[in-house]
């Protein structure tokens, strides 16, 4: 209670003592403009962190939990080798379910590559079988072994060779949009605390005039210090709603989209971007008044 | 009030003043004179602890300077009203904002908003009072100065060359006021060379003129 009504009491300030730190052109709309555009790449930045997040938790729930086995047998022993394959799965514990893709499951996935006239009948195609675990999972190592021995034609992918680089490709890109957001954040402390101390700089006089008639440091650091608070909150606040704008006008994802078009931010996450303009003023606030203090500390 | 004992300050390798030993009582009043360069600004500076002696002690109300903490020289210049030969105001302020200030930065109000209308008829700048410092003259900008070191009531009035840009006339209006605050009871200090200005008091105030000379400050009241 105490900390929200000294953050009110802050934000309406004293008029009169506003007034007596002049209205500085050049470090204002510095401010305000890398405010802004902090702001607007730290929506980006958490946008990429959130998408390449549910990326990885996606391709690491979804593969974790199916497999793949390929039937490649002459064209008079698939039928008997799929029944063998099917068998198999039907008594191994782990499996929760198992399906033969058909023919048009089969066209769809190779559609993109070879167009839509693919003659799949008269070409030698390997047969898909879809496998599903259950929450125990199966043993690869014991189930590969049986497929070698009754069913030489099929071959077992259940997807850790390319999952697992994958996840842990999402997984970094997730890291690196964290460290991007950690970045943007020291980078407009450091333009707020040049802009605060060129202000304080181009102030000497008004700094002299408030020493000399008997203002103490705590009250000539407040007035620049809530000043360029709440040039950042403007600032970032508008850059924030830009950001947002143009995640929200990105193309959506459909059934074709991938990474890119992924990069939106999802439900509840839209709350999220919320929380920059706040966050931004309370770097702002930090250097400023350390830029302020250190300088005043300079001259007695 | 303010005492210096056996101070010392100089900058870089040469010494301004040295072994300087004064007092200045409540209600009394100073001249401080000597050629330029002498050390009057660097005097009235120690006296109101924006420079520290490098040697010896100033105590201001009782207080040792070099003891003092940041807020406590804030603290004392509220009671020390500063009039300087560049005045140094806010530009972007009105006049009576500038008269205000120092009330402003102590979170201080006029008991009565008429206080503020009876300082400006005081020093003649009623209708002066929503004008930006640098659309005044010399002259007004001196009193408006010193309207601003009064309105906190201090004790004492430190004016540096306060006529230094003025005209004779506007001189004799200035010191006129000075006189004034000194029957109040203010303790005033006046820093000047100029010789004039000291004569004319004499039939007014009882003055004591302090003229510094070889980084020395000596009684000078027999030689007027």
């Amino acid at each position: 209670m105490t900390l929200l009504s000294n953050i009110l009491r802050f934000l309406s300030g004293d008029a009169q003592a506003d007034r007596v730190v002049p209205p500085t052109g050049f470090t204002a709309r510095l401010t305000v403009f890398a405010s802004a555009a902090m702001a607007f790449l730290a929506v980006f930045a958490l946008a990429f962190s959130l998408a390449t997040g549910r990326l990885a938790d996606r391709w690491g729930d979804a593969l974790a939990k199916s497999a793949t086995i390929r039937i490649s047998a002459p064209a008079d022993q698939m039928d008997a080798q799929l029944l063998a394959v099917t068998e198999i799965l039907a008594t191994t514990p782990g499996v929760k379910e198992a399906r033969p893709l058909g023919e048009d499951e089969q066209r769809a996935l190779l559609e993109p590559w070879f167009g839509p006239d693919l003659p799949l009948d008269r070409l030698p195609i390997p047969r898909l079988v879809e496998v599903i675990e259950d929450d125990e999972g199966f043993d690869a190592a014991g189930l590969r072994a049986r497929l070698a021995g009754e069913a030489p034609g099929a071959i077992l992918d259940d997807h850790a060779r390319w999952r697992e680089p994958l996840v842990k490709a999402a997984t970094r890109l997730r890291s690196l949009g964290l460290v991007a957001i950690v970045l943007i954040t020291a980078l407009a402390g450091v333009v707020i605390t040049l802009a605060a101390s060129a202000a304080l700089s181009a102030n000497e006089q008004v700094i002299r005039v408030l020493r000399l008639i008997g203002a103490r440091d705590s009250y000539i650091a407040h007035a620049f210090v809530r000043r360029y608070t709440l040039r950042a909150l403007g600032g970032s606040a508008v850059g924030t709603v830009l950001g947002a704008l143009a995640l929200f006008l990105l193309p959506s994802a459909g059934a074709e989209g991938g990474f890119l078009t992924g990069l939106g931010l999802q439900g509840w996450q839209w709350l999220w971007p919320l929380v920059i303009p706040p966050f931004a003023a309370l770097v702002a606030f930090l250097a400023t008044r350390q830029a302020a203090l250190t300088t005043l500390q300079e001259k007695r | 009030m303010i005492e210096l004992e056996q101070v010392a300050y100089g900058y870089g390798t040469g010494t301004l003043l040295s072994d300087v030993t004064m007092s200045l009582a409540q209600g009394s009043f100073h001249f401080l004179t000597g050629p330029s360069g002498a050390g009057k600004t660097t005097l009235m500076k120690l006296c109101y602890g924006e420079l520290v002696a490098e040697q010896g002690s100033v105590a201001l109300f009782g207080q040792n300077v070099r003891d003092m903490q940041r807020d406590d020289v804030a603290e004392i210049r509220r009671r020390i009203g500063v009039v300087h030969q560049d005045c140094q105001f806010l530009d972007h302020l009105s006049l009576a904002e500038n008269i205000m200030l120092p009330l402003t930065v102590s979170g201080r109000a006029l008991h009565d908003p008429s206080e503020l209308q009876e300082l400006l008829a005081w020093v003649g700048l009623q209708q002066q009072a929503n004008a930006k410092p640098p659309e005044l003259s010399g002259g007004e900008r001196q009193r408006a100065a010193l309207a601003r070191a009064v309105i906190m009531s201090p004790d004492v009035i430190l004016a540096d060359e306060p006529t230094g840009n003025v005209d004779w006339d506007m001189s004799v209006r200035l010191l006129q006021l000075l006189v004034e605050l000194n029957r109040m009871g203010k303790t005033v200090v006046i820093a000047t060379h100029d010789m004039n200005l000291i004569r004319s008091a004499k039939s007014q105030v009882q003055a004591r003129v302090l003229r510094i000379s070889n980084h020395q400050v000596t009684a000078a009241g027999a030689n007027l």
